[in-house]
């Protein structure tokens, strides 16, 4: 066995386990640092995949941004999970039924499991040649002319995500007071002040 | 990629400029006042590009490689898109404003998903697929939930939002393990690495795509959130939901099962068998008990998809268009049967429960008359323009040799008869009790009117749709 083969036996494993206790540990703080672990171990498996750019991405974007947005937000939510899990009681056996029943049939498909003759062709076909192009390079040419089309679709979506967010909560509330910068700009210092001589023993 | 690849998208790049020059335009003029001005414009554009696309597209042209294809079917289905949004547009315009609902996102988020579903009808990709479904699913959870003062309505959005994350999970699902047996994501492709033995993971992929696409027709038993949806969204929203969307969905899932799966018809058509089935018995049977006619409605759809999927179910080009005239004459009959259902209030607040419809028709007898015409056309009651659709997915079934699918259908419209004609006879005989009032902006009442006689002239010969419904089936089937 080679360091590689040793080191994605390592990556894989801990991915595989980092992912089960997300679903299964019971403070969803914990839920969000195992799902980081998930994250990074992934992103080793990249590294060994050759595609250290999307390696890079994943622990930039992912682990640095996303999971920490989880964390606030987790941390924020005022959610007694205790409770939802109590819920979640009453329909396991149902769920199981179904889960197993599911993972059944899974394992029959991939126990079954080909290829079509051509797939291997295609599934070539469509990515640059890796010995003329770094990967990174590969990745631009495939997301920004190849499926050009698929990236502003997924421009549109986010487009509609934020307009729906923004539909959704946006209030304007009247008993607000805002800062006017233009108001404060315009105001008249010789207007805005006023200078009296007070006598003394007298008042204004 | 090359500039012709641009010429073919352009209805698309025109609908999604246009929805962010509106939306920059609805901000920069603030607080609502452009809404109306917006709604008008945007149905506006709709029609004159269904005019466009209509009259001036021909021909096969696939774009960006295959990942979109533009040919007579994907035309035909984007035509009564663009008609049946701009539709509810303008007739529930009034009614959105003076409900508190005159938000100008709405016309927008309407156009995006515009955009999303002539993505979904002109897919050729199962990238280009899942994009477009999500584009269109994503502005409609949002416009679900757009009372969002209202429990109901934020209930709807969500539920809607879960079970339809659920769906896409299963879709995305089924599309993995397609591309891990094609090793493509193009139509084309999995169509040609498919043929003599199928393999179990292929299956697999299929029935997981099929029943993610089934959750979005809401076909049973994929139909969980049709009646709380429909019920909890604002009315022109259920008014859009039960239209446009669903020609949409419909019009995907015809493709997925003809341009990639189209060498094992005998695997996709009973899956679809099946679903059409449960869909016209749950359809018929569920909408009986029901005392509110938005959910009425919504078991309604369930029941329309079913038959519209027996076209599908029988395999044939005289299926698919079967299946295109059905959704076009559905989407009519909506379209008049949801202005009305706008126009419904008390005191001036709206009102969905059947029994407010006590005697309608000594209080409004045109309204009345025209409701009871798409009452029987929904029903299927001859000579409507509903029974036509029903007679011919029925008659594709039969020519297919699914006597029992075609009998199971018969069997269902029976049952599904009589809880439209009850809507009739409470407007007829009903007990005389304070009912609603119909309270109708002028562009809903000649809805209503013009789609009631619609569906009572259109005996003659379909509006010229059928020979444009088989010319597209044929581009599609080939």
């Amino acid at each position: 066995m080679s360091v590689a083969d040793l080191a994605f036996y390592a990556f894989s494993t801990v991915t595989v386990a980092a992912g089960l206790l997300v679903t299964l540990s019971r403070n969803p703080v914990h839920s969000v640092l195992w799902l980081i672990l998930a994250f990074l171990s992934a992103a080793g498996l990249f590294v060994l995949l050759g595609a250290e750019f999307v390696a890079m991405l994943l622990i930039i974007v992912y682990v640095g941004a996303v999971a920490v947005l989880f964390l606030f937000v987790v941390m924020m939510l005022d959610i007694d999970f205790a409770e939802l899990k109590g819920e979640m009681v009453k329909y396991m056996p149902l769920g199981l039924l179904v889960g197993v029943i599911i993972i059944m049939q899974l394992v029959i498909g991939v126990g079954a499991w080909v290829q079509a003759e051509g797939a291997l062709g295609l599934r070539a076909a469509v990515a640059p040649d890796l010995a003329q192009v770094e990967n990174t390079r590969a990745l631009g040419l495939l997301i920004y002319d190849k499926y050009l089309l698929l990236f502003q679709l997924a421009g549109l979506v986010l487009l509609v995500a934020m307009i729906g967010a923004i539909v959704l909560t946006l209030r304007h509330r009247k008993d607000v007071k805002r800062q006017n910068v233009l108001h404060q700009m315009w105001r008249d210092p010789a207007k805005a002040m006023e200078l009296h001589d007070v006598k003394p023993g007298q008042g204004l | 990629m090359n500039a012709t690849d641009f010429h073919t998208v352009l209805p698309e790049v025109i609908l999604a400029l246009y929805a962010m020059a509106a939306l920059l335009v609805g901000v920069y003029a603030g607080k609502d006042k452009l809404t109306g001005v917006i709604t008008w414009a945007t149905a506006g554009l709709f029609v004159a590009l269904a005019i466009w696309i209509g009259f001036k597209g021909e021909g096969v042209n696939p774009a960006f490689g295959g990942m979109f294809i533009d040919d007579a079917f994907a035309r035909f289905v984007k035509v009564v898109v663009l008609l049946s949004a701009a539709g509810v547009l303008v007739m529930a315009q009034e009614h959105m404003a003076s409900h508190d609902l005159g938000r100008f996102e709405y016309p927008i988020l309407v156009t995006l998903a515009v955009v999303g579903m002539f993505f979904m009808v002109s897919a050729g990709d199962l990238m280009s697929l899942y994009l477009g479904l999500e584009l269109q699913s994503l502005a409609l959870y949002v416009v679900a939930a757009f009372r969002r003062d209202s429990a109901k309505s934020t209930e709807a959005g969500l539920k809607y939002f879960v079970l339809g994350s659920l769906s896409s999970g299963l879709l995305l699902y089924g599309a993995s393990l397609v591309y891990g047996y094609a090793g493509t994501t193009l139509f084309s492709g999995i169509l040609s690495t498919l043929g003599g033995e199928i393999p179990l993971g292929v299956l697999f992929g299929l029935v997981f795509v099929l029943t993610g696409l089934a959750f979005k027709v809401s076909a049973a038993p994929f139909h969980m959130w049709t009646p709380d949806v429909y019920e909890g969204a604002p009315t022109p929203v259920t008014a859009f939901f039960a239209t446009a969307p669903k020609v949409a969905a419909m019009a995907l899932i015809a493709r997925v099962i003809y341009a990639a799966f189209g060498a094992i018809p005998a695997e996709w058509s009973q899956v679809l068998a099946a679903l059409a089935v449960l869909s016209m018995f749950l359809g018929a049977v569920a909408a009986i008990g029901q005392r509110d006619i938005k959910r009425l409605m919504a078991y309604s759809s369930i029941a329309h998809m079913g038959y519209a999927l027996v076209g599908l179910a029988a395999g044939t080009v005289e299926g698919v268009q079967a299946m295109l005239i059905y959704m076009a004459i559905y989407v009519t009959m909506n379209l008049g049967t949801f202005a009305f259902i706008l126009s419904l209030e008390k005191n001036g607040q709206p009102v969905s429960d059947i029994a407010s419809l006590n005697m309608f028709a000594k209080r409004e007898p045109l309204k009345a008359l025209a409701v009871l015409v798409l009452m029987f056309s929904l029903a299927g009651v001859p000579p409507m323009l509903g029974f036509f659709g029903k007679f011919y997915v029925l008659k594709a079934a039969v020519d297919a040799g699914m006597t029992w699918l075609a009998l199971a259908g018969a069997v269902a419209s029976v049952i599904g008869a009589f809880y439209y004609l009850r809507i009739v006879f409470f407007m007829y005989f009903g007990k005389d009790v304070e009912g609603a009032d119909s309270k109708m902006a002028p562009v809903q009442w000649l809805m209503l009117v013009a789609v009631a006689a619609a569906m009572v002239l259109g005996v003659v010969n379909l509006f010229g749709i059928e020979p444009a419904a088989a010319f597209a089936a044929a581009s599609l089937v080939g």
